[in-house]
């Protein structure tokens, strides 16, 4: 492949002078020729209804050439409910696929080597218990716990500031989250065991500096609660990942990434002593604002989606989720998901950004929006610092429980509003420009009530099915391990997984030790 | 005698045989104020049995609500039939307010009741509405009655005058007992909770406490034969909580058996009937500066033909003949 | 109200005039998505109105409990699930067994065709993500006032 112009001028894979891409402290990015030797990864997430209706799903995107799954759950799995909780009622497959049993999981990858491709899971509550049931469905399939890759976002910190996903207090959790990172650096060296996300806390209305803070802060809370577990910086520091949001205010989100990177880098070689570069790169998934698209006149959201495309290709992503036109009005329909493709595909092969690492490095204006990026973020870890008296996890657990985080980003998201409604934002086709909307209402994906009365009729098989002495043994021991400090929850929960006790079975045993979370109400 | 649907005594009959609503509907009308308050809050007085009436107050961010929960858990689990009135200021500029307090509590118990509260812009007129929500609850059968406020000032001074048993909740790093004292609160404490015991700083706290209440006692405030308990504890784990609920029933058997709950009720009836006075009075000097013959004394002072406090005593000896003289609406009991 | 008219004693609190709209917002169900119903908070407050915020993970039996307790004179649901033609019944259901007639207004990703069903379904109106500050401010004061 030539790396040349439209107009065949040849260009250099870098501009400008050290620290160059590749080079402490990453700031230009994490690999020296960037997307000239890889290209970022088009991840597509896909989960609806039942498991056999995402294995078709997946299935398809396999023969398309795809070697990533990418799983969403339904809100109950995310919030460790069974399909025949009273609190499911309405939401069974609705958001993501349902998963109860085993038996779900064995449906959602069957006919698929898990030795063979990579699959990220999005939950973070019962992150344990879903790696759980993907070990069991492996190693009953015949594929070794070493050989198998993929993530687990397992990033419980910004449940209680952002998403709210969260089932036991912060405490318990963090264990939770600590075994699965234990258990996979022994066990499963391929395995991402958390993916820290700011995705979520943009979503729910911060800023880009609050994002790149908040995020960088759970991090280096993960980092500090391994390092009192025993675990060695090197070995699991490379295994972290991020996730960050790509909105619309291009210069800013660019130098967002930026300074993530030089963050990241900085705080794991100073603070935390990290001596292998590679435990010092930030590596992050991007995926454009769900919050940035409107319902009316869905169709401009494509430019949109384009723009945040780019700024986060310009910003270094190592992969890359587009979302679809039709998301402010519902799930995304196989047409629009297929254009959200189209779209990174063409910034990645027309437009030839990716031909140049860091092309817009140097710019007075990018580099200063990476310093002042840099700084605001500076300025919150201060104040967790001091909040956790030198501990940045205490001063999480610390913002958690004083609302801070919260009632920042709340402050954030009302700010932005009134501005929007003043008219001092322009949001178009919203606030101006409005005149257009036809109405000629997109052809939406709908999930069908049926969906919700399989799954229960499948749970009830599986329940009459299995061994109860079995189960109630398993769950005792869960229990057992939750109460002992220095057991790993891991193989217990494995054990009862195989038992095919149910997710809300093995969520409530753990609850009995734990307790479960309530919020602080803070608006 | 069968109440008239809809009336006041029928939803007060509703209300006490646990229909929600019912009870419901009478605090808002006792919150509007007006006659229509006034003739419920006496109606409910009729009824009321003396519940338990227990304020928690203390500064923002010290976990009120959180521990108001776990104390109406623990009530809710020994078969009390509890009530809570969370007060939340209201926005001084649009009245508007956000209310979050009842998401913890209502969630103990299907039994609890819990309403909130908004200042509406006067914490005089609150010193008005708590008396009279605290009396239906009551009358609905709720006992005890917990009126938790937030802040600092006059808010929960008012509403501990109304309050048989206050709780004051702190927490490490809220300020020192020194700013407490200033914010009035040391005064109106029966019971101190120092919250988030977990902290570093809450032993602190404590002592200082403990130093205060010793002080406060030399110079002889409060009630000088009880002495208020400083107690630890963490609303977020439960630890402590059992003891808060239990000094808060030691008081009130201390009350019952001292002269202390004499005094502390003939106080809140003073306070609660100067608090109505002072409205009423302030109506009808307002009323009577309106009349024609004001108007001319008013006019005399200002052409410079009367000194202001000749005419105060001219109208004062007016407005008082004429309150001596006047009928008195709400009858006598 | 039924009682005879007897002259106000003025001595009981602020008086009768413009009592403040008392609205309980909440989710219903598991979903987590609180952005929009947060905003909307502010809003109402901003106009004046009392808001009793329950927040994430209620029921229907929890918001019945607090439309009674609190004596709400309207409802705000926000729902991001696409859970709404199950949950949306489903509170009116709770409403009408409960005996209370108090509007609904339901708020967040619905479709077009969804938010017919709703309207039929006897929810009072629905908002949009777009949805103005005028717009939910003037959406709760109507229904409220043409109740």
């Amino acid at each position: 492949m030539a790396f040349e112009t439209m107009s065949g001028v040849p260009v250099d894979p870098v501009y400008g002078g050290p620290p160059y891409p590749g080079q402490y402290p990453f700031t230009r990015g994490i690999y020296e020729s960037m997307y000239r030797s890889r290209l970022w990864t088009m991840r597509l997430f896909a989960g609806f209804g039942t498991a056999e209706d995402t294995n078709a799903r997946f299935k398809e995107l396999m023969r398309a050439g795809g070697t990533g799954l990418s799983t969403a759950f339904d809100m109950p799995t995310l919030m460790g409910r069974d399909s025949d909780s009273p609190w499911a009622l309405g939401e069974v497959g609705r958001a993501g696929v349902a998963v109860d049993t085993l038996a779900d999981m064995e449906d959602l990858f069957a006919g698929i080597d898990l030795a063979k491709v990579s699959t990220s899971m999005t939950i973070n509550g019962p992150a344990a218990i879903l790696l759980a049931m993907y070990v069991a469905v492996a190693e009953g399939g015949g594929a070794a716990r070493r050989d198998l890759a993929g993530t687990i976002q397992n990033d419980i910190l910004k449940e209680y500031q952002a998403q709210k996903e969260y089932i036991y207090p912060p405490r318990p959790s963090m264990r939770l989250v600590t075994d699965v990172v234990r258990f996979t650096t022994a066990e499963m060296p391929r395995w991402h065991p958390v993916s820290i996300s700011g995705y979520h806390i943009r979503e729910a209305g911060s800023t880009a500096a609050q994002e790149l803070a908040f995020t960088l802060a759970n991090g280096f809370a993960y980092v500090e609660a391994a390092l009192a577990a025993g675990e060695d910086i090197d070995s699991f520091g490379r295994r972290l990942s991020f996730f960050f949001n790509s909105h619309i205010d291009f210069f800013e989100e660019i130098g967002k990434f930026r300074a993530a990177r030089r963050i990241w880098a900085r705080w794991m070689k100073q603070r935390y002593g990290a001596t292998d570069e590679r435990a010092m790169m930030c590596r992050f998934h991007t995926q454009t604002a769900g919050v940035s698209l409107t319902a009316s006149q869905p169709e401009i959201n494509i430019v949109r989606v384009a723009t945040q495309a780019l700024a986060a290709a310009l910003g270094g992503t190592q992969s890359l989720h587009t979302d679809a036109y039709d998301e402010a009005l519902a799930l995304p329909s196989a047409k629009a998901a297929r254009i959200a493709l189209r779209t990174q595909q063409i910034v990645a092969h027309e437009t030839g950004v990716a031909n140049v690492a860091d092309p817009l490095g140097g710019s007075p204006y990018v580099e200063w929006m990476t310093d002042e990026m840099e700084r605001r973020a500076e300025e919150v870890f201060a104040r967790l610092d001091e909040m956790g008296r030198g501990s940045i996890l205490e001063g999480v657990y610390a913002g958690i429980e004083n609302g801070y985080f919260v009632g920042e980003i709340a402050d954030a998201a009302y700010r932005f509003e009134r501005e929007v409604n003043a008219g001092r934002r322009v949001v178009v086709g919203v606030n101006r420009f409005a005149d257009g909307d036809d109405d000629t209402a997109p052809n939406l994906l709908r999930i069908e009530q049926d969906t919700e009365d399989y799954q229960l009729k499948r749970l009830d098989a599986v329940k009459r099915s299995r061994s109860s002495e079995q189960v109630d043994a398993a769950l005792a021991r869960v229990a057992g391990a939750a109460a002992d400090g220095n057991a790993n929850l891991m193989p217990e929960i494995i054990d009862a997984v195989r038992a095919y006790a149910t997710e809300e079975e093995i969520s409530g045993a753990m609850a009995s030790v734990f307790g479960t979370y309530t919020e602080k109400v803070i608006v | 005698m069968i109440a008239r649907a809809g009336s006041v005594e029928d939803l007060l009959e509703r209300a006490a045989a646990g229909d929600r609503r019912a009870a419901g509907r009478l605090l808002t009308r006792v919150e509007r104020g007006g006659g229509d308050a006034e003739r419920i809050a006496e109606a409910a007085w009729v009824r009321a049995g003396g519940a338990h009436v227990v304020g928690v107050t203390g500064p923002p961010g010290a976990g009120k609500s959180t521990l108001v929960a776990d104390l109406v858990a623990a009530l809710a689990a020994g078969g009390a039939r509890p009530a809570v009135l969370a007060v939340d200021p209201s926005s001084a500029i649009t009245g508007g307010a956000i209310l979050g307090d009842r998401v913890r509590m209502a969630a103990v118990d299907a039994s609890v009741f819990v309403r909130s509260m908004a200042t509406r812009g006067h914490t005089g007129g609150l010193a008005l509405a708590v008396p009279g929500a605290v009396r239906v609850l009551d009358a609905a059968g709720y006992c005890p009655v917990l009126v938790e406020t937030v802040g600092a000032g006059q808010l929960e001074v008012d509403v501990s005058a109304a309050a048989d048993t206050t709780v004051v909740v702190t927490a490490p790093g809220l300020g020192d007992a020194v700013q407490a004292n200033k914010a009035g609160l040391f005064e109106v404490a029966d019971v101190f909770a120092v919250n988030k015991s977990d902290l570093d700083g809450a032993d602190h706290a404590r002592r200082d406490l403990e130093l205060m209440v010793d002080l406060s006692h030399v110079t002889g405030y409060g009630d000088p034969n009880w002495r208020p308990p400083v107690l630890t504890v963490s609303a977020a784990s439960g630890a402590g909580i059992d003891e808060v609920g239990e000094a808060v029933a030691a008081h009130r058997r201390h009350l019952a058996s001292s002269g202390s709950g004499v005094e502390r009720r003939r106080r809140r009836a003073r306070f609660e009937i100067a608090s109505k006075l002072r409205r009423r009075f302030d109506r009808a000097v307002a009323e009577c500066l309106d009349s024609e013959a004001a108007g001319a004394t008013v006019a005399a002072v200002a052409a410079g033909e009367m000194s202001p406090a000749a005419a105060t005593r001219l109208i004062a000896s007016e407005l008082l003949a004429g309150a001596s003289a006047g009928s008195s609406p709400a009858g006598g009991r | 109200m039924p009682e005879a008219a007897e002259p106000p004693l003025g001595d009981a609190g602020p008086g009768p005039d413009e009592p403040p709209i008392r609205a309980v917002l909440a989710k219903l169900g598991l979903d987590g998505h609180d952005r929009g119903i947060k905003v909307v908070a502010r809003m109402l407050r901003d106009a004046g109105m009392e808001v009793i915020y329950l927040g994430l993970r209620q029921t229907t039996d929890s918001i019945v409990a607090a439309v009674e307790q609190e004596d709400a004179d309207v409802i705000g649901l926000s729902m991001h699930n696409a859970g709404h033609l199950t949950l949306g019944p489903a509170m009116l259901a709770a409403l009408g067994e409960a005996g209370l007639d108090v509007p609904v207004v339901v708020g967040g990703i619905v479709p077009e065709p969804d938010r017919l069903e709703l309207e039929r379904a006897g929810v009072a109106a629905v908002l949009g993500p777009g949805a103005s500050t005028e717009e939910v401010v003037a959406t709760v004061r109507g229904v409220v006032l043409g109740r």
